[in-house]
């Protein structure tokens, strides 16, 4: 296999991986406030067909992009009002946002079935995109890409730079003390749960708008849940979010490339091991105490009501 | 716009009036009612929506005497039965269930119901009121296939499968026949998908099969995303179940398309008639199941004078796709010369022949 | 924010009653905004999608083997839930189950003997334990969360599924079709009413509803379970074996979906095939959450359920609805009932 080849494949790979990044990040972000929102799958599909509707409607990329991303905040707040001022069971609440988001854009999405959209393009940076191999590597995608990388960054500075970052984490690990210490918990948790669902929105756009493009029901085909996986499998760590959806997408891009040479393992085997790696860096990092404590939210899942029961 | 909106709202408030008062009123000359069931929804192409372009063929051709009724996106399992049977219970007189995984419902709810007709795509069991019918996609593809290996630089074609089933399988081979027959140094790459409908996935196989030097690419999926993929790339594409120009209008030589539309029509007129019979029915090229649709002006006129004389051979049987010798992968004949691969062979095909790349999955 | 929670003193009786009836109303209003929306008949949309459905011996039938698998996971779950245990794999654990009972029925298909129906029904009970002992074993020793394994184990039992019937379970005279042998006589359930495909595996879920009100009223276990979900720390004080409960808690479920998974192969569909499942394993969840994790409350939330589903298909086949019309009004049904809970144990108020 020649540079060109390999090339070829790593630009394949971080094209797959990209709505990942930002599903993921977004959920990165909702659980390390406590939250744990299930209905990532519903809200990048409510998103994708949003963002595939403007796009079409107005032929404005970008527009098109907010608008995937306001829809996915949208959803969010519906799980966020249930779930944190009502208080009810976030995990119950979660796949009922997936449920009703699917059967949404599915509904919304019943006359664009018919459209062929002109998708969004790489953007060709003068003399940067013409250096060999590194041109091609670094400076041949559309701008969802160069976004998710900024939103990396601006993640990892807010969470572990600025205060409120500090906040959020705090809230994250002991709503009960963050709030004796005078923070808003609920707000901050709002915050939260609205950035993961415009994330979670933003990369349903990209799937419709950028990626295939087009819309069809189902087009998420699971995506959601792997970016869920992929928080877990990165321990709530931004920089590791961005390598294992990078590895998550390397695994189908590489599948596809080494197949028939005659490995003889079954798909289904291949296509289990995300999953099975999942599972075995959560087994990893909880066997020591110390260790998930440094990582996952400790009051993942649960509600909080200022006055306590 | 509004008033049609206030005829609608008005309809449909009659519409309960009848529903709750007076549901047993015998209308004037009662339609003859059809069902359909679809394994997903109808969108705007794909094996689905041909099957719905059948559906609007009967409406058009038989007007107020029949009526017709369509549930989409039943998925295969327990769930099948019942929507089989609603259809049934509901006074159709005929039913087609359109997807293989429709099969042993469709058998049990035509046991309980001998009096109506029912036709199941694709499957193999038949029943003194179940009829089944299929279509030769097969003859399609090898003359999509001709056209692919006449047009290829890089003597490399791609295809975009989804499960390693003996349909899927004909697929493959027959393409890379039609290929070879106007090109023989051609390679056929397949990349297997493990999903009908992922467009996602599809994209993906597809750039990987042109990153590996295919120019030609095809696909046995569900979504237009492999011609998207060909179109954003500036290669070309042959689509499938329906023709697909409109998401590569450059990429497009041509399409596998599939045609329900006088078989259905046939079978209503017969139950209109009173004399239908369960048949079996595997039409191809012949009998207009299967055409390609336009080809490409990409394509040069020899090259298209070929194809169309395939066209009509294969149409008068002077061709076929496996006709010996055929030959697998490792050179091992599965046909003699002078020989036809039969039905039963077809129907169970399970090897590439030669030119295929790569292993079969088991 | 304007609106404002205030706890009651006690949880409210009347709230406990009346606030499914409000979630009710909610929807059907909003059903009655949208239908119009879509230039329909409220009235006939809620007739196909309330009544169409059961208004025939048959579809009474429909309804009931369609809430029996909702019912009996939820009542698996709802043990664990009880607890804090969060199973939300429950679907994985069916489709482990249905794999070990198909598994019986294929090596068995040649004998027709009674056994082979129990013995299928064991060996779907054991697939779906075990399938849910890894996220307990996961738990207990490594303390890994068991949402999130549990959740990872669903697409695992699906892909092996998908293995097994287009390789080596795949019918040798299925022209290659990825579907396993249709199952002996022996291997099926038998029919319990007449003209319906109700069939027996209805009767594990009804015993199942006993078993778990019996075991919720008066076992100190799920007495136990009950205060360890409600106050974590006055079960730790009191030392209540912590581990015991979660194996206790995810194994139930597992049990229960794999039965479930059972009925299904045995009784409505017959071989192994994908889906064995149209997702009940995940909209038990919500029944359990919508039945306040209370026998009779999963009971009627299943029926509740499982009349979506079929009203879904009567709305497309009355009044060609589209097919996701039927899952928003799920959605916004389940949104409702989850949300007006919250009135049983506070009061409104707007400041």
């Amino acid at each position: 296999m020649g540079l060109d080849a390999i090339v070829l494949i790593l630009v394949a790979t971080v094209a797959a991986s990209v709505p990942l990044i930002l599903a993921a990040l977004g959920e990165l972000v909702v659980e390390k406030s406590g939250v744990l929102n299930l209905g990532v799958e519903g809200m990048m599909a409510v998103g994708a067909i949003v963002a595939f509707a403007v796009a079409v409607e107005t032929q404005q990329l970008s527009l098109a992009a907010l608008a995937g991303a306001l829809a996915g905040a949208l959803m969010s707040l519906i799980f966020a009002f249930i779930t944190l001022t009502l208080m009810a069971n976030q995990v119950a609440t979660g796949l009922a946002l997936t449920l009703f988001g699917t059967g949404l854009s599915a509904f919304l999405g019943l006359k664009y079935t018919s459209v062929a959209l002109d998708g969004a393009k790489a953007m060709t940076i003068p003399i940067l995109s013409d250096i060999p191999v590194l041109g091609k590597l670094l400076f041949s995608y559309n701008g969802f890409v160069y976004f998710a990388v900024l939103v990396f960054l601006a993640i990892s500075w807010f969470l572990y730079r600025s205060r409120a970052g500090l906040v959020l984490r705090a809230i994250g690990e002991s709503p009960s003390s963050a709030h004796a210490l005078g923070a808003s918990v609920i707000k901050v948790r709002y915050l939260a749960v609205l950035f993961g669902g415009a994330m979670a929105g933003l990369a349903g756009a990209y799937l419709s708008t950028a990626y295939t493009p087009l819309w069809a029901e189902g087009m998420i085909a699971g995506r959601g849940w792997i970016a869920l996986a992929l928080v877990v499998f990165a321990t709530w760590r931004p920089a590791r979010v961005l390598i294992g959806a990078l590895l998550f997408g390397g695994v189908t891009i590489a599948q596809f490339h080494v197949q028939g040479i005659g490995i003889e393992i079954p798909a289904q085997f291949l296509s289990m091991l995300p999953y099975l790696a999942t599972i075995l860096v959560l087994v990893v990092i909880s066997r020591d105490a110390g260790l998930i404590r440094l990582n996952a939210p400790a009051s993942l899942g649960q509600p909080f009501h200022k006055q306590g029961h | 716009m509004k008033q049609n909106k206030l005829i609608a709202a008005i309809k449909g408030l009659l519409g309960a009036a009848l529903l709750v008062g007076m549901a047993s009123t015998a209308q004037a000359a009662d339609p003859v009612k059809v069902g359909f069931v679809y394994v997903s929804p109808v969108g705007d192409a794909g094996w689905t929506y041909q099957h719905d372009l059948g559906r609007k063929a009967l409406e058009e051709k038989f007007g107020d005497k029949i009526k017709v009724k369509f549930v989409d996106g039943v998925p295969e399992g327990a769930e099948a039965e019942r929507v089989i049977r609603e259809l049934a219970a509901d006074g159709s007189k005929m039913v087609f269930a359109t997807s293989f995984g429709f099969m042993n419902p469709t058998l049990k709810v035509a046991k309980a119901f001998p009096d109506v007709a029912f036709n199941h795509a694709t499957g193999y069991k038949t029943a003194d009121n179940v009829g089944i019918y299929n279509a030769r996609f097969y003859e399609g593809r090898y003359l999509a296939g001709m056209i692919a290996g006449g047009m290829t630089k890089t003597n490399i074609l791609g295809d975009v499968a989804a499960f390693p089933i003996p349909e899927v399988i004909q697929g493959i081979n027959a393409y890379t026949r039609g290929a070879l027959a106007v090109n023989p140094n051609i390679k056929m790459k397949v990349v297997w998908v493990n999903s009908w409908f992922d467009p996602g996935r599809e994209r993906e196989a597809a750039v990987a099969l042109m990153d590996q030097g295919a120019d030609v690419i095809t696909h046995h999926t569900d979504s237009t995303a492999v011609v998207a993929a060909a179109e954003e790339k500036g290669k070309y594409a042959v689509a499938y179940n329906s023709d697909m120009s409109k998401y590569g209008a450059k990429a497009q030589l041509t399409a596998v398309t599939h045609h329900w539309e006088k078989f259905y029509t046939d079978e209503v007129q017969k139950v209109l008639d009173g004399n239908w019979k369960p048949g079996n029915v595997w039409g191809g090229i012949k009998e207009g199941m299967v055409s390609l649709a336009k080809i490409s002006d990409d394509v040069p006129a020899d090259l298209k004078a070929k194809v169309e004389q395939a066209t009509k051979d294969i149409a008068e049987g002077k061709l076929h796709p496996f006709a010996g010798p055929v030959l697998d992968q490792d050179g091992a004949e599965k046909v003699p010369a002078g020989k036809n691969m039969d039905d039963e062979a077809l129907a169970k095909m399970d090897f590439y022949v030669k030119g295929v790349e790569g292993k079969l999955p088991k | 924010m304007s609106l404002h929670l205030e706890p009651r003193l006690q949880p409210s009786k009347v709230m406990a009653y009346l606030s499914p009836v409000i979630a009710i109303s909610l929807t059907l209003f909003v059903g009655v905004l949208l239908f119009t929306a879509l230039g329909k008949s409220p009235a006939a949309a809620f007739h196909a999608f309330f009544i169409k459905p059961i208004d025939n011996w048959y579809g009474f039938g429909e309804l009931l083997i369609k809430a029996s698998p909702l019912a009996l996971i939820a009542l698996g779950l709802s043990v664990g839930f009880r607890a804090n245990i969060w199973n939300i794999g429950a679907e994985g654990q069916l489709i482990v189950g249905a794999i070990a009972a198909g598994g019986v029925a294929l090596a068995l298909h040649e004998t027709a003997a009674w056994w082979v129906l129990p013995l299928m029904f064991i060996a779907g009970a054991l697939g779906g334990m075990l399938w849910a002992a890894i996220p307990a074993w996961l738990r207990t020793r490594f303390n890994a969360n068991e949402i999130l394994v549990s959740l990872m184990l669903v697409y695992v039992a699906n892909l092996l599924l998908s293995w097994l019937i287009h390789g080596p379970w795949r019918d040798p005279d299925g022209y290659g079709f990825p579907q396993s042998l249709v199952f002996s006589d022996a291997a099926m359930l038998p029919i319990l009413l007449a003209g319906t495909r109700t069939h027996a595996g209805v009767l594990i879920t009804l015993v199942a509803l006993v078993v778990a009100y019996v075991f919720f009223r008066w076992s100190l276990m799920a007495f136990k379970m009950n205060v360890t979900g409600l106050a974590p720390r006055a079960a730790a004080y009191a030392g209540f074996n912590q581990k015991r409960m979660i194996w206790i808690g995810l194994l139930t479920g597992g049990t229960a979906a794999g039965l479930a998974g059972t009925s299904e192969i045995a009784g409505p569909i017959g071989q192994l095939l994908i889906p064995v499942s149209p997702g009940y394993g995940f909209s038990a969840i919500i029944v359990a959450f919508v039945g306040r994790l209370n026998p009779i409350g999963i009971f009627l939330a299943s029926l509740l359920m499982a009349l979506l589903y079929l009203g879904g298909e009567a709305g497309q086949m009355q009044l060609s609805l589209p097919s996701s019309v039927s899952s928003v009004f799920q959605g916004l049904l389940l949104f409702f009932l989850l949300a007006t809970d919250v009135l049983i144990n506070y009061r409104l108020r707007w400041s």
